[in-house]
């Protein structure tokens, strides 16, 4: 059996809000094994960028605070280190990508002075050391002439540019754990094939661990071997991706897989939809959370809350009236 | 044949910009050079591209909300481009326009009622009492209750916000709507309940859209015909179906492959574009998409390819290249 590189326990995030204390985050455990790649899928709102930022001690506090669980890096507690060892790990072990590379990189430094930073923090390398790894790292990434394109700014790069540069500056300390929060979003169609390519071919490449953070179920589809399916807070299902998407356990999943809009080979008139929306996160239902829009529920879905037990296939799914799994 | 609603001829809308570095020179970025389409009654035309292709250039420059440099605007018959203000705001009752952040495109001081009211106010339409009713019955056809009507829009979420929206737009019985992204700022799950809202009102009203989107399924979806644009011109327009079925132009191609399949087994052969969309200031020589073309020849690095058109009954097939696909 593989090992997993992280292992997550009952991870609780709360946040202070003008209407009180909101839990964004509620009994999330997961794993993930090395070489593997896994989604964390919801909708905008449903927790999964502050399971990611949580992850590397990032949460801003005040307002937000990790109010409980276990963060296991190769089985060592993240939550128990303090700053300074946190920072060991950021960019080192662990590392991040974010959704909007303009903003994730400084302005006013070239994107040398950026990536020999990292490399010098992280690997106490000399000036020229540094600069000949930045350029290899970028050359890695697929960036033309890197030599020269070292020294220029962030402004002078394209969107698809600088979100390789960001990936080249995760990898240059070969972290066993890649977080890529919305890594493509903010790019179009075209170069959003191209950045996924790159990141599927590097985690080969490096061995290393990805946690994909995604509201593309298209994206999952692409690149991950398994999913995590999150929603109002809480991981409502898990599974390998084909059997996730054959056969999802879970009336939101279907839901979702549904609703994606993708080009058909015959149109048809209506796009399915999940009736109503998201429920507030601090008002939210009692029971399921996911009852008010769920087209099988039943009367017990709104007196208890389901908890993520496991099914099928590795996967686990938490429905108290669960779709049957398919097998074809 | 029908009457179209909309024809545009050679549309231009260059901005000027100032050359790199010290120099002065005033360089022209093409945002939208030389387009052509038409649209008829009830239909929707679908304009698709990468950002920065000029596609939003373009569905402003429809209503002049940016002074295109020159070409012609048809609607009904009458060019808009050579309307005078009180023409042009008279016109503008016909169409109306939706935007992509619906965030941004509200007021947030005004309440629901006020906002969806506006455009009946600025072209003094009916009594107070009627607005109201108006009003009403604009915010219970996008589906929200009227209960709503004195609340601000920071209280709604996103899909809601572009309900809002819609109902503002439908208030003066347009014939036409530009829509600019209206459902790439919000869920997929919500994206969907837009999307069919969107049909269902063309289905009920007849009203006609201009649907400005880089998501080529939700395109797909909604529109009757497709033009795509490359670098501020439509490479190739079809009827819908035949465009996604067989594209002509290796642009429409490569972006039908760039879409990720929605399943894992629909892994289908990808074609992967090397490298990003040129500047258009200073587009490629010949057929501007050479350098990106997989099946790009010399001729196509000096010559620019005109347009080939084919005609299939109501629809006409138009592409921009010199091997065109499947020929």
């Amino acid at each position: 059996m593989t090992r997993p590189v992280l292992e997550v326990r009952d991870l609780a995030v709360e946040f202070d809000t003008e209407n009180g204390r909101v839990r964004a985050v509620n009994n999330v455990s997961f794993s993930v094994n090395a070489g593997e790649v896994v989604g964390l899928v919801g909708e905008s709102g449903c927790g999964k960028t502050v399971t990611g930022l949580s992850l590397l001690g990032l949460v801003p506090s005040p307002p937000g605070e990790v109010v409980n669980g276990e963060i296991l890096l190769d089985g060592h507690d993240l939550l128990k280190l303090n700053e300074v060892g946190m920072r060991k790990i950021r960019g080192g072990e662990v590392s991040m990508i974010f959704q909007e590379p303009m903003t994730a990189l400084n302005p006013v430094l070239t994107v040398g002075y950026q990536m020999t930073e990292v490399l010098r923090l992280h690997k106490s390398l000399s000036k020229r050391q540094a600069r000949n790894a930045a350029i290899e790292m970028l050359g890695i990434v697929g960036i033309p002439v890197p030599s020269k394109r070292i020294d220029e700014y962030p402004h002078e790069m394209s969107g698809g540019m600088r979100q390789r540069v960001m990936i080249a500056m995760a990898l240059s300390c070969g972290p066993k754990l890649l977080i890529a929060d919305e890594p493509t979003t903010a790019l179009d169609v075209t170069t959003q094939a191209q950045v996924l390519d790159e990141i599927v071919r590097l985690q080969h490449q490096f061995e290393m661990a990805v946690i994909l953070i995604t509201h593309d179920l298209g994206v999952v589809a692409q690149t991950c071997q398994r999913a995590l399916v999150m929603y109002c807070g809480e991981l409502v299902e898990a599974a390998p991706i084909d059997s996730l998407f054959a056969s999802p356990r879970h009336p939101y999943t279907q839901g979702l897989i549904r609703s994606i809009p993708r080009i058909r080979e015959h149109k048809i008139d209506r796009l399915p939809v999940i009736e109503g929306m998201v429920p507030d996160i601090a008002a939210l239902p009692e029971g399921c959370h996911f009852a008010d829009r769920c087209n099988r529920v039943q009367a017990d879905c709104h007196e208890r809350s389901p908890v993520l037990t496991p099914s099928a296939e590795a996967g686990a799914v938490a429905c108290w009236h669960p779709l049957e799994p398919q097998h074809d | 044949m029908t009457k179209p609603l909309l024809e545009v001829r050679n549309l231009v809308k260059h901005f000027p910009v100032r050359g790199g570095g010290f120099s002065f020179v005033r360089q022209q970025l093409k945002a939208v050079d030389d387009v052509s389409f038409t649209l008829l009654p009830g239909q929707t035309l679908g304009l698709v591209g990468e950002s920065g292709c000029g596609k939003s250039t373009l569905g402003r420059a429809l209503l002049r909300l940016q002074e295109p440099n020159s070409g012609q605007v048809f609607f009904e018959g009458r060019d808009i481009l050579q309307m005078n203000r009180a023409e042009l705001k008279a016109q503008r009752r016909d169409i109306q326009m939706i935007f992509q952040d619906p965030f941004a495109s509200l007021s947030p001081r005004r309440t629901v009622a006020q906002t969806v009211r506006e455009p009946l106010d600025v072209h003094d339409i009916g009594t107070s009492l009627e607005r109201r009713k108006r009003v009403e019955e604009l915010i219970e056809l996008v589906g929200l209750r009227a209960a709503i009507l004195n609340r601000y829009p920071h209280e709604f979420s996103g899909g809601q916000r572009q309900r809002i929206g819609i109902a503002r737009a439908l208030a003066l019985n347009p014939k036409l709507i530009v829509a600019d992204e209206p459902v790439s700022a919000l869920d997929v799950s919500v994206q969907s309940q837009v999307l069919n809202l969107i049909k269902d009102l063309q289905l009920q009203l007849g009203v006609s859209f201009v649907f400005i989107s880089h998501d080529l399924a939700v395109i797909q979806h909604i529109s009757d015909v497709v033009a795509v644009m490359y670098l501020g011109r439509i490479v190739e327009q079809a009827e819908v179906s035949s465009l996604y079925a067989s594209p002509k132009h290796p642009y429409t191609q490569a972006l039908l492959s760039a879409v990720p399949a929605a399943h894992p087994a629909a892994g289908a052969k990808r074609i992967i574009l090397s490298g990003d969309v040129p500047s258009p200031i200073s587009p490629p020589s010949g057929c501007t998409f050479h350098p990106r073309c997989p099946a790009a020849q010399a001729k196509c690095q000096t010559t620019e390819p005109r347009q080939t058109t084919l005609h299939n009954g109501d629809y006409q097939r138009q592409f921009t290249c010199h091997y065109p696909l499947g020929s």
